[in-house]
């Protein structure tokens, strides 16, 4: 069980209708790739956050499939086009099944 | 059963190569195996995609790439020399603002660090670039 699960956004306030704005997300987590060994010679279980998806306003900016491989704390930066105003909501899904949630606001002037 | 010197020596000799060359055949396999996966074996144009990634990494467990294929609907990278290849897939919706994301990935040692983008009429794009890692980033 990953403890102090923290996800960040950063999205800007505000943008022009169809603008590209650049959002970047973290989530802090171990992300245990279930190759080290503890001590005593046991592989660590694997514990990971193996699915994070971006949307706004219902539609998909980005859909990303994590495997092992990616850094401790994931890191993601991308560009998203924002129609309208609305709600940017990000979803981190872990291998223990949790799920964690944020969401940013975005108006268009 | 008794050993000849002569075959001793040549087992010794083929078991050593065994040991030396397996694991970079398997590794090598598995790469193929996932590029195929993701590919269904089509060939692969290079140009169209950017992959951005330092030449030395300091620390293996958070090396820093950026990927750019405009235009792509999906973006596959793979760390060639890592115990399992793959590292992520992004795939890109309807209100994505480009086919670029940045993100950090770990890494075992020096190796390839491989990404192929799919485009919308279903050819792909491959980039490549080799990484060398001062400290190996998958533990023990």
């Amino acid at each position: 069980m990953a403890e102090n699960v923290t996800p960040r956004v950063r999205v800007p306030r505000e943008a022009s209708a169809g603008e590209t704005v650049s959002i970047r997300t973290l989530i802090s987590h171990p992300m245990e790739s279930g190759q080290r060994r503890d001590s005593d010679g046991n592989v660590i279980p694997r514990s990971i956050i193996n699915r994070f998806v971006c949307t706004f306003n219902g539609e998909t900016v980005v859909d990303v499939t994590i495997e092992p491989s990616v850094s401790t704390n994931p890191y993601f930066q991308f560009d998203a086009v924002v129609p309208e105003s609305g709600t940017f909501t990000f979803i981190w899904y872990d291998d223990d099944g949790s799920v964690y949630e944020e969401t940013a606001d975005i108006a268009v002037n | 059963m008794t050993f000849s010197r002569r075959q001793f020596v040549g087992t010794a000799l083929t078991a050593a190569v065994a040991l030396a060359v397996g694991p970079g055949i398997a590794r090598a396999e598995l790469v193929d195996d996932a590029i195929n996966a993701f590919t269904g074996g089509a060939d692969m144009e290079t140009g169209g995609i950017t992959l951005i990634a330092p030449e030395i990494a300091e620390n293996g467990n958070t090396v820093p790439i950026e990927v750019d294929a405009p235009g792509a609907e999906s973006i596959i990278i793979f760390a060639a020399g890592n115990p399992n290849p793959s590292v992520a897939t992004f795939n890109f919706g309807a209100l994505a603002g480009s086919a670029a994301v940045s993100t950090r990935i770990r890494l075992a040692g020096e190796q390839e660090v491989i990404a192929i983008a799919r485009m919308p009429d279903g050819t792909f794009k491959m980039a490549r670039q080799n990484v060398r890692v001062t400290i190996g980033g998958c533990g023990g």
